[in-house]
Order: C-alpha cells, then structure tokens, then sequence
C-alpha cells in the first residue's frame, strides 16, 4: 500500500510537469492554481495537522507578495533571491505573530488571526506611501530567470518556475509531517492536555509550525507577484483566507494534497463557470461547493480514499 | 454512393472555407470587467454600455464582425485580470483589450499591452497614472482629478469661501482630496477641516458632528459610488446639517445616475461635477438611453461607466474603419485613436493625442427634481478640461 502510494504520488508530479504539453494554452491559470495549493498546502500544516484553525491566513501570504513587490520595485529583480528573501520575512511575521495564536481555543484563534489579517490590510492601505494603497504597487520589474528565461506571455517560464518552487517546498513539508515532529503535532491536535502531560512542549510545537506554515505561505504569495509583476491590496483581503478555507476543505485537510486538489478544483470550476456565465456563476460554484462537501465529508481527497477503500493514514477526525 | 461522398467532401470544404474567411472578417475585443463581487455593477454598466453601441451601430463595420468577449476579473485582483488579459490573448487571439474598471486591474495588464502592441482601451479606471504605464493605453472615461479640480474653482467663484472636506481614506478619495483642495484654495477659499473616513466605514453620525461644529458653508464629499454616499445623506438630514446653512458640494460618483432614485429627496439642491448626467439634453444621448434600456431592460439605469464603455466600443469602430482590410495593426490603430473626436452621450470628447488621456467638458450640476424623477441638471460647463494630474 505504501508503495502504491509512492506510484501514485510520483504521478502526480510527473502529469503536472507533463503541463507545458498537456495544457499548453492554460499555463497561466496552472501557476495560479499551483500558487494556491501551495498556499493551501501552508494552511493544511496548521488547520490538518495542529489544528489551528485560522481566518487572517492571507497575511503571511500578504507579507510575501508585498516583499517579493517591495524588493522587485527597488531594483532588487532578481527572482530566487527576491522569493528567498519573502519567505523569510513572512516566517518572521509568523513567529512575531505566533505566541498570540497559539494560545487559546479555536474560538479565540478565528478571532485573532481575523483579527491580525484585518490590521495589515488596513496597514497596507494606510501607508499608501509605500504600498501604493488601492491602487496597488507600481514598478515592480523582475528580472529574467538565472538572468536567461524572460517570464514570456505564455506563461511558460512562470509555470516551470513556480512548478519546481511548489515541488521543493512539498517535500520539505513531507517530510516535516511525517517525522517524528509531524506525529507530536497529530498529537497535539488530537488531545493538547495529555500531549503536555507527556511532556511535549506544545506551544513550541505550535509556534515552530505556525512559522514554518507562514513561510509557506509568503513564499506562494512572492510567486504570485513574480509572476503577475504586480501587487494589489487584494493579496491581504479577507477573502483570500476564506477561500483558502473552502479549497482546503474541499479537497480534504490533513492529507497534504488535499490543498493542491482544493485549489483546482476550486479554481478551474471558478474559471469555466464566469466565462460561461460571467454574471450568475457563483451561483454554480456555490452549489457545486455545497455538494461535494456533502457527499464527501472529508473534501474530495477523502471522497477517493473511501472509494478505493484506503486505509486512512490520518490520526482522528478533522477537527 | 459515391455521389453522396463527393457530396459530404464538397460540404467539407465549403464549411472549412467559410470558417476561414470568417476567422479573417472578425475583429475581437477582450473586455475584462468586475461582473460579480462587491463591484459587480461597474461591470454590468460596462457591458450593457458596450452591448448598447453594437445594438444602434451594428455588430460589424467596415465589412467586419466585432465579437465582444467578456470575462470577469471578480473585483479588485489584478492577478485574475493579468491571466484572462494572457488567455485572452494568446488563445481568442484578441485585437483589443477593453474594460478595465478599477486601477489595480489596468495597470496589472498593462505591460501586455505594450508586449504585443495591442490598443488597450481603458473604459473606466479613473486614476491619472494608467496612460503613462504603456504607449498602447488610451482611456475615453475620466480621471478623477480632472472632474474634482473645476469644482474648486467654481465654489470658489460662487460665494462658497470656508470648506470642511470629508473623503473615503483611499487613493481616488485622496486624488479627488487634493485635486479639489488645489483649485479652491488657489480661487481664495479656505478649508475649515478635513477627515478621511475607512474605506468600510457607513456611520457618518460622528464626522457630521464635527462637520456641524466647524460652521462650514459647504462640505465637499468624495465616497465610492454604492451606499456609502446613501447613508452620508442620510446621515446629513438627520443631523440638520442643511438647516444649519451647510451644503454639500462632491464629484458626480456621489450622485450617480443610477442610485440617486435610491437616496430620495435628501440630496435635493447638491451641486457636483461630473462628465455625464443621464438628464444631459442631446440626440446621442437619447439614443443612447434608449438603447440601453432595450439592452439592460428599464429597470437597470444607466450611468457614467455605461457611457464609458459606449465611448469605448465607438473608439474600437472607429479605428477599425481607419484601419482598413488587413489584419489590426497596434500602431495603426494608436494613430488612428491619437486626437479622436466622438459624439458622445456625454457632449463631446477627444483623445489628446500626447496623453491619451479623454478631453472633455465638465458640467456642473445640481440635483433637482424633473417630472416626479430626480436628477442631475446641468446648468454650467467649463469646456476641454484635460487630466491636471499629468
């Protein structure tokens, strides 16, 4: 069974990767659907394997367009370095932020992280000085790749680039969940009181996640930037954390590729229905969203596993 | 048998044939609008306005069809806009791009315009920066700067000498702000206070408060078209801020043509400037009524942002007939835009050709009732104002 999961796993990499032939015309909307995933990939550590359950997501994610823009606007163009650079600073803001979302219950943890999310968009729209307010920010010019591959109009050097970043960082996070570290944490989300009984430092666990996850997350949110070669308040917007929610639950929290499947699926229905019905698809993807959560209690991912009759590797119930 | 083979290949051909010549006869224009989410009414304003021109004028000129492809940028994302503006592109092979009704958006597309020497025709976005983002943008709406900057002037010039400003704290608030501030001051008025109110805020009670106190003659307002200016009014009545000799002076997005039913009588007697008022008195513009009502159905009014899609689809006609037969070319189109003088339902308007920016004639107006139904009433106009903001 592990083995077949290997198979399957490697697969799914390998069809991605099979894009520039497969879906040729659609690179730019797969790089925003790998942007998403991992942006969903981000939350599933903190909501599918801590259980943290949070709605200001998109401030990591935030913290890292705006950086990757910042820099790339004030002649720091350079790609690699730029996104390196992003994702530090939003595992930054992370640990600032994580002793206060650590602590307390899931109640209390939706009302900070709102909270937190809400403040730096205001923050970023008040220094419009800086940011460029509504508007967004101007000038932002990134180099080509290693100095050679321009991001063309086709989207193809933008896919392979944002394909190879997501890869990275998915097997960094695989490894992360399946160490012991990642099994404390299944611990933590199942019982915190007795994992703290046993003498595991639960609130270290959490922050180190939590900063782990919003590096992550600020790294999917520099691609979004290079890649578009602008940055509008709209990356910070409440919306965006709600939606992370709703792909993540769509495509099943706690299974990692939940968040990539979520963000497809969540995507692509999004884009067929507004352009075959700019005015009223919400409507679709709304009722389309209500039903497969209802026929698939844990999203679509474990809608599949049910149906294959696979062993759930997951510890206990989505929270 | 072999007969009904000849027949079926013949067929083939024919269609296959007939394809290709239409492909060659049709001009496509990409149109990215906001047509769901909070700004949903910028885009269903643009598309009725364009759908209105094609139904007067013909959905084909010079010969050729002009297919209109719509696609939603679901609000301010430029992200969403730049993919579509690449999809569109690439795969539809548009000749134009159209649309655009929030700044964010634009200026996310407008390096791709630039790349592939496409005419980019900018329907709404209203701030000064989008033409200098690339040499193939030409916008036929306004800038706020531009319909902001005669209303200092004309309060100034009309016994108005102490203002209080209250604008929405964001970028066009903040344009519309200065641009006002410049004007007035520079005609000899004094502003009393200002405050920027949250861009999410609908509770004026406590700024009307202050605005009371500070005894000004008049209070300039910019807020987003939508509830905001509504609750203000409100706001404003309830407070007696009218009895207390205060009026209010904003830019046309306060009272705009299609909410300004909603707000009832409280906004009686206020005086903006604007490029459009649905009551402007010309054939074009009845024309242009009536075409929308048949397009969107009586109950959808029209406004400004209809009559900026309406102008743009008439700059996309017109550079197509200059254009000739062949395929369309960036350049040539440019040209042909560059200087352009349309009749629109708004009197008329250019395209500066340095700029390619819209030059048009501001009125002022003042709301008042005509026939049981309100509206905005020109009654002074100042001719040719270009962008101050460039």
């Amino acid at each position: 069974m592990r083995v077949r999961g290997l198979w399957l796993e490697a697969a799914f990499w390998l069809v991605l990767a099979a894009g520039f032939v497969l879906w040729p015309s659609r690179l730019p909307l797969a790089s925003q659907v790998l942007i998403a995933g991992l942006f969903a990939l981000s939350y599933d550590l903190i909501l599918g394997y801590a259980g943290i359950l949070s709605l200001g997501h998109a401030a990591y994610f935030g913290v890292g367009a705006y950086s990757a823009g910042l820099l790339a606007a004030h002649g720091w163009g350079e790609p690699i370095s730029g996104l390196i650079a992003a994702g530090l600073l939003a595992a930054l803001a992370g640990l600032i932020t994580s002793p206060l979302v650590v602590r307390g219950t899931d109640l209390t943890r939706l009302m900070i992280t709102t909270g937190l999310g809400l403040l730096l968009f205001e923050l970023a729209n008040r220094l419009g000085a800086i940011t460029g307010g509504v508007d967004g920010l101007q000038g932002v010019e990134v180099q080509p790749l290693f100095g050679a591959l321009r991001f063309d109009i086709y989207g193809r050097t933008a896919y392979g680039y944002v394909l190879a970043v997501v890869f990275v960082l998915f097997l960094a996070a695989r490894r992360l969940v399946r160490s012991p570290f990642g099994l404390s944490l299944r611990g933590i989300r199942g019982n915190p009181a007795r994992m703290r009984a046993i003498g595991c430092r639960v609130d270290l666990h959490l922050a180190a996640v939590y900063t782990f996850s919003a590096a992550c997350a600020g790294v999917a949110g520099a691609l979004l930037t290079q890649t578009t070669q602008f940055v509008g308040l709209d990356v910070l917007s409440f919306g965006r954390s709600a939606e992370l929610l709703v792909m993540l639950i769509v495509g099943g929290a706690g299974l990692l590729y939940g968040g990539f499947i979520g963000a497809a699926v969540f995507m692509i229905a999004h884009h067929y229905l507004s352009s075959l019905d700019p005015v009223y698809w919400q409507f679709w993807l709304g009722a389309g969203l209500v039903l497969i959560v209802l026929v698939g209690r844990d999203g679509i991912l474990g809608l599949g596993h049910r149906v294959l009759g696979v062993r759930r590797r997951r510890a206990g119930p989505a929270p | 048998m072999s007969g009904r083979l000849w027949g079926a290949l013949a067929l083939a051909v024919a269609v296959i044939a007939a394809t290709g010549a239409a492909a060659q006869d049709v001009v496509k224009v990409g149109m990215i609008a906001e047509m769901s989410g909070p700004f949903a009414e910028t885009g269903r304003q643009m598309v009725n306005g364009a759908k209105a021109y094609q139904k007067v004028y013909g959905e084909s000129v010079g010969g050729r069809k002009v297919e209109l492809i719509v696609r939603d940028s679901t609000g301010p994302a430029p992200e969403v806009a730049k993919r579509l503006a690449q999809e569109l592109l690439v795969n539809d092979k548009v000749d134009f791009l159209a649309g655009f009704g929030l700044t964010p958006n634009a200026l996310a597309v407008a390096p791709l315009a630039t790349e592939t020497r496409k005419p980019m025709i900018v329907m709404n976005a209203a701030t000064s920066v989008i033409t200098l983002k690339s040499p193939y943008i030409v916008r036929v709406s306004f800038t706020l700067a531009q319909v902001a900057a005669p209303l200092g002037t004309w309060a100034a010039r009309n016994g108005i000498g102490k203002v209080y400003t209250l604008v929405a704290d964001y970028g066009p608030g903040i344009d519309a702000e200065t641009a006002f501030k410049k004007t007035f001051v520079a005609g000899g008025g004094e502003i009393v206070g200002e405050v920027r109110t949250p861009l999410r805020n609908v509770e004026f009670a406590p700024y009307l408060q202050r605005i009371k106190d500070a005894r000004p003659q008049a209070v300039f307002i910019f807020l987003p078209v939508g509830e905001q200016p509504v609750a203000f009014m409100k706001g404003f009545a309830e407070r007696e801020l009218d009895k207390a000799g205060i009026r209010v002076i904003a830019t046309g997005d306060v009272t705009e043509d299609g909410q300004l039913e909603a707000m009832g009588e409280t906004p009686l007697g206020v005086v903006t400037t604007h490029h459009y008022s649905a009551a402007h008195d010309s054939a074009q513009n009845r024309t242009f009524l009536k075409a929308f009502a048949e397009v969107a159905g009586p109950d959808f009014k029209p406004n400004f942002m209809a009559v900026g899609a309406w102008d743009g689809m008439a700059a996309i006609y017109e550079s197509i007939r200059r254009n000739g037969s062949g395929p369309i070319d960036g350049d040539r189109a440019l040209a042909a835009l560059k200087g352009l003088k349309l009749d629109s339902p708004r009197g008329p308007i250019m395209i500066d050709p340095e700029t390619r920016d819209v030059v048009q004639t501001v009125y002022v107006r003042r709301v008042q009732k005509r026939g049981g139904r309100v509206f905005n009433v020109e009654f002074e106009q100042i001719a040719n104002v270009k962008d101050p903001g460039k």
